[in-house]
């Protein structure tokens, strides 16, 4: 869906989605190394289970909702990544403990 | 960069580091106020200066020059003493002009002599048939990820929407060697003609030239279909096509992502939730504070600046930033207000970056289809309650949003009515055949933004506090 | 707007609405007189249990009431979900109080001691649960927890659902329903009450005053008394998490959405819009104690909601000597009464006389001399 530009000269971030290695760039946000990934990272609603995307990218939306190194339900267009970081596409309420 | 405030109460607190903030903060901070900036992001620049200080785009052309304007701003508040937290959420603001911070997973309480808030705005929301589909993206997510990590769209994507943002959106992809399909423009017909009577003020503003040369080198790479209507995001579990009506005719565009726009607006949840007045503006159609001529709100030592006082752009935003700090140093430190811009000269500057706002309200003025859904549509995205179960609530009896809320829970998910607020208002507004003003909004309260149950025991307490919750 | 009903209700919060429900399926004509989106409202910011264990000390006819509801309930719900569609999610299988040091158990067993001892208290179990025994039937407790009791008969329900399913059932009988239009004024003019709002007079052969701590103020209109002290209660509430909470508790419970509600405080102050963090904060600490993996679990929002509450805890169901066909109903547990109000204070609403043997004792005559009683405890 979306690509890189060719003006990106930021080293490169290796973090995991759901134990698979994606190559983020330094500065990225969670969502946007998750977007940038290729990958089906839809989310499943607490409520529903209907699949989203992150829509704002901005903090307000909560629709990147995602589980980051076991903690659940962070807005990942706020997190910045980090060197070997877990992701864990949330399907579905909080789990207990994470 | 500290992740705490070192002190715990300060002069001046700055809320949001976008233009106003940043020229706020600066200004303050020079005069000898001590000054403490507080922003959510990772770095400072807002929405408007996104990773003004980090982006990869280095190629200044590619995001143009109003977008390099802001690391002057940035520069200046470094220089100026401000003590500045990033990734700094405040959850709470009181009329006591104490504020609730957290930041890396903890919790600090700072006070103010004076608060100026810029908190900045939000993109209005755009609640058409499929909005909620994966896919479905605002423009200004689009924009974050092209300022933050020079991310372009590279599948089959559509732009949807109106007003300026759109347009420098669609140029800042196509400078960058991003993918766009097609524009659909929403701008009604009739607001042309409306938008008239303002139009001198517009063509003597630099929107004007700017604005009309962004859309000649858009329109030459990318086909714009104008007077477009009853849009819709289609596909099952993600987005597949996007349908719209224009000539008369419907059509239907195969998309992997559509990007829509149609205006922003200000983000008022933490001004609200401090008890500040607000009332429904008309013609930008939402709700802004009432401010005197200085910025200060109904709640005594709070001012707020840039687009969350109302929407007027970055050139605004730091004017209203200036007048706010201005006001914030003539009452704390009169000495130093001498030294700072005279007023008049503020309040020129301020003028000059106000013209052609009015036309800009009235030509990108939002149609009512695109604010007042109808059917199965969503209007909350959290709780997904859709226009027709706001509907049945008012036939049974919902008078307002507040009472939405017993019936439907709307409002009542983590973003705390951001995305449904103003939807919701106008909806109601409309079926019962209120006016807005009269409808409200939601009752806001702190946390306005989540944090964590451990977070929030870890406030101090008394024992009396304790004792007002134990039972036996 | 000119019109005769059978029954004008003051109020349209759960309680107001519970009876109109139930005059309502009664085939009365009713008319709902409420006010408008922004008002003290218990309806939209109680805590939802439907609650027995420790009712009624100080007051053996209020644990009989409260027991009474308590196994009603499952019927209402099943009432409103064949009428309406909309599942209240009345779950009853029984609730605890836990405890986080041998001085709160202690104290919670002396409680559990008085209830057992007090005479004419309906027959019902509550009892003390040591921390292991509590461990079994809530495996996710902390270490600190060193108890609490358990009484079978508590359960809690969805009260916005069942506040939206009276309404919407309500609706269904022909019941009008008018928000924005408080009364100020009421009357009595040959054998009708006029009821005064900024919309015109609504006319009814009888009225009950269900107006929360409002009652204070209207009672007297019509010869009747309903002496109030409310206090003021701090929710805080948390994201939707998988179930994890098989029972409720008088101060967490985990609703059918998956959000866990963290209870509450009692403040004297009355402001319902301010809030104050440290009292969410010593909430949100005794939560956490009791269930440790709460700790990670976002706030999503918080409210202070101010309390109706008769001035000695209990339950006021009055009517008038002096204005024949006005009736006064108020109390604290508008959720937990809710089958009571709908089955049974409606019914003698529409027969127009209380039943002394059911509701003799909620009288406001009581307060007639020494008011002096015991506050409600959960």
């Amino acid at each position: 869906m979306f690509k890189r530009s060719d003006q990106d000269n930021r080293p490169a971030v290796k973090m995991f989605v759901d134990g698979a290695a994606i190559a983020a760039r330094e500065g990225d946000s969670v969502a946007a190394a998750l977007l940038a990934s290729g990958r089906d990272i839809r989310r499943a609603t607490a409520v529903s289970g209907a699949p989203r995307l992150p829509y704002c990218m901005m903090g307000v939306c909560f629709d990147c909702l995602v589980t980051i190194d076991g903690v659940g339900n962070r807005q990942g267009c706020l997190v910045p990544v980090t060197e070997g970081m877990q992701i864990e596409i949330q399907k579905g309420k909080r789990e207990i403990g994470k | 960069m500290t992740t705490m405030p070192k002190r715990d109460s300060y002069d001046v607190v700055v809320i949001g580091a976008g233009p106003a903030g940043l020229a706020a903060a600066a200004t303050t901070a020079e005069a000898g106020l001590s000054t403490l900036v507080l922003d959510e992001n990772v770095g400072p620049g807002g929405q408007v200066w996104r990773a003004i200080t980090s982006t990869p785009v280095v190629a200044r052309d590619r995001l143009g020059a109003d977008y390099w304007a802001g690391a002057e701003l940035v520069q200046e508040l470094r220089a100026s003493g401000a003590e500045i937290i990033q990734q700094a959420t405040v959850w709470s603001l009181d009329r006591h002009l104490e504020i609730a911070i957290s930041a890396g997973g903890a919790s600090a309480f700072v006070k103010a002599r004076r608060v100026i808030l810029a908190t900045g705005a939000l993109e209005r929301p755009f609640p058409i048939p499929g909005w909620t589909l994966p896919g479905v993206m605002t423009a200004g997510a689009a924009q974050t990820m092209l300022k933050s990590s020079a991310l372009v769209p590279d599948a089959p994507t559509v732009i949807a929407g109106q007003g300026p943002l759109l347009w420098l959106l669609a140029a800042q992809i196509l400078r960058l060697g991003g993918r766009i399909d097609c524009i659909l423009d929403t701008t009604e017909r009739r607001n042309y003609l409306a938008a008239l009577p303002h139009a001198l003020g517009f063509v003597t503003s630099p929107y004007f030239t700017k604005g009309l040369a962004m859309m000649r080198e858009v329109k030459a790479k990318v086909r714009v279909v104008s007077g477009v209507s009853e849009l819709a995001a289609l596909g099952d579990s993600q987005l597949a096509s996007v349908s719209y009506v224009s000539r008369g005719r419907r059509e239907t565009i195969p998309a992997e992502l559509l990007l829509l726009h149609q205006g922003v607006v200000p983000n008022v949840n933490l001004a609200m939730s401090a008890g500040i007045e607000h009332r429904w503006d008309d013609r930008q159609l939402c709700w802004s504070p009432v401010l005197d001529p200085d910025g200060n709100t109904s709640v005594a030592g709070i001012a707020i600046a840039g687009d969350g006082a109302g929407i007027g752009g970055a050139s605004v935003a730091v004017a209203r930033g200036r007048i706010a700090a201005r006001g914030a140093v003539e009452v704390l430190a009169p000495d130093a207000a001498a030294a700072l811009t005279a007023e008049n000269v503020l309040r020129t500057t301020l003028a000059q970056a106000e013209r052609g706002r009015a036309f800009l309200d009235v030509l990108f003025r939002p149609a009512p289809q695109f604010r007042i859904p109808s059917g199965d549509t969503v209007v909350c995205r959290c709780e997904e309650v859709t226009a027709k179960d706001i509907l049945d609530a008012v036939a049974i009896g919902a008078t307002g949003p507040n009472q939405l809320k017993a019936y439907r829970r709307t409002g009542m998910g983590p973003c705390q009515g951001r995305l449904c607020g103003l939807t919701v208002t106008e909806l109601m507004a409309q079926a019962r055949g209120k006016s807005p003003e009269e409808i409200g909004y939601y009752r806001l309260r702190a946390p306005v933004k989540p944090i964590t149950l451990a977070e929030l025991a870890s406030v101090p307490k008394t024992e009396a506090d304790v004792k007002a919750v134990a039972r036996q | 707007m000119h019109r005769d009903y059978d029954v004008a209700i003051v109020g349209g919060g759960l309680l107001g609405s519970a009876i109109a429900w139930g005059l309502g399926r009664l085939g009365k004509t009713v008319a709902v007189l409420d006010e408008g989106d922004i008002a003290k409202r218990a309806s939209r910011a109680n805590f939802a249990l439907v609650w027995v264990q420790s009712k009624g000390l100080g007051m053996p006819a209020y644990t009989g009431w409260t027991v009474r509801a308590s196994e009603t309930w499952s019927r209402l719900a099943a009432e409103l979900k064949e009428q309406t569609g909309l599942d209240v999610c009345h779950q009853r299988n029984g609730g605890f109080h836990l405890t986080l040091s041998d001085a709160e158990f202690e104290q919670r067993a002396q409680l559990v001691t008085r209830m057992h001892n007090q005479v004419g208290a309906a027959d019902y179990s509550m009892e003390m649960l040591s921390a292991s025994e509590v461990r079994k039937m809530l495996p996710l407790i902390g270490p600190e927890v060193s108890g609490g009791s358990f009484c079978p008969l508590d359960g809690h329900v969805n009260s916005l659902r069942t506040f939206r399913a009276f309404h919407t059932g309500f609706r269904q009988f022909g019941v009008d329903y008018f928000p924005e239009q408080p009364v100020s004024a009421i009357t009595r003019d040959g054998g009708e009450f006029r009821l005064s709002t900024p919309k015109g007079e609504i006319h009814a052969g009888k009225i009950v005053l269900a107006a929360g701590n409002a009652n204070q103020t209207l009672a007297p209109m019509v010869g009747l008394s309903a002496p109030m002290g409310p206090t003021r209660g701090q929710i805080v509430v948390t994201e939707r998490t998988m179930p994890f909470l098989p029972h409720p508790l008088t101060t967490i419970r985990q609703t059918d959405e998956g959000t866990v509600m963290i209870g509450d405080s009692k403040e004297d102050q009355l402001d319902d819009r301010v809030l104050r963090h440290p009292i969410n904060a010593a909430m949100a600490d005794r939560a956490q104690r009791m269930f440790p993996h709460l700790a990670r679990l976002n706030v999503v929002r918080s409210w202070a909601g101010i309390r109706v509450m008769p001035q000695d805890g209990f339950p006021i169901y009055d009517q008038s000597e002096t204005h024949p066909g006005a009736f006064v109903a108020c109390c604290h547990s508008g959720v937990t009464l809710a089958p009571n109000h709908a089955f049974d204070i409606a019914r003698m609403v529409a027969a127009g006389a209380l039943e002394p043997e059911l509701v003799g004792a909620f009288s406001a005559s009581r307060f007639a001399g020494d008011s002096a009683g015991t506050t409600d405890i959960r």
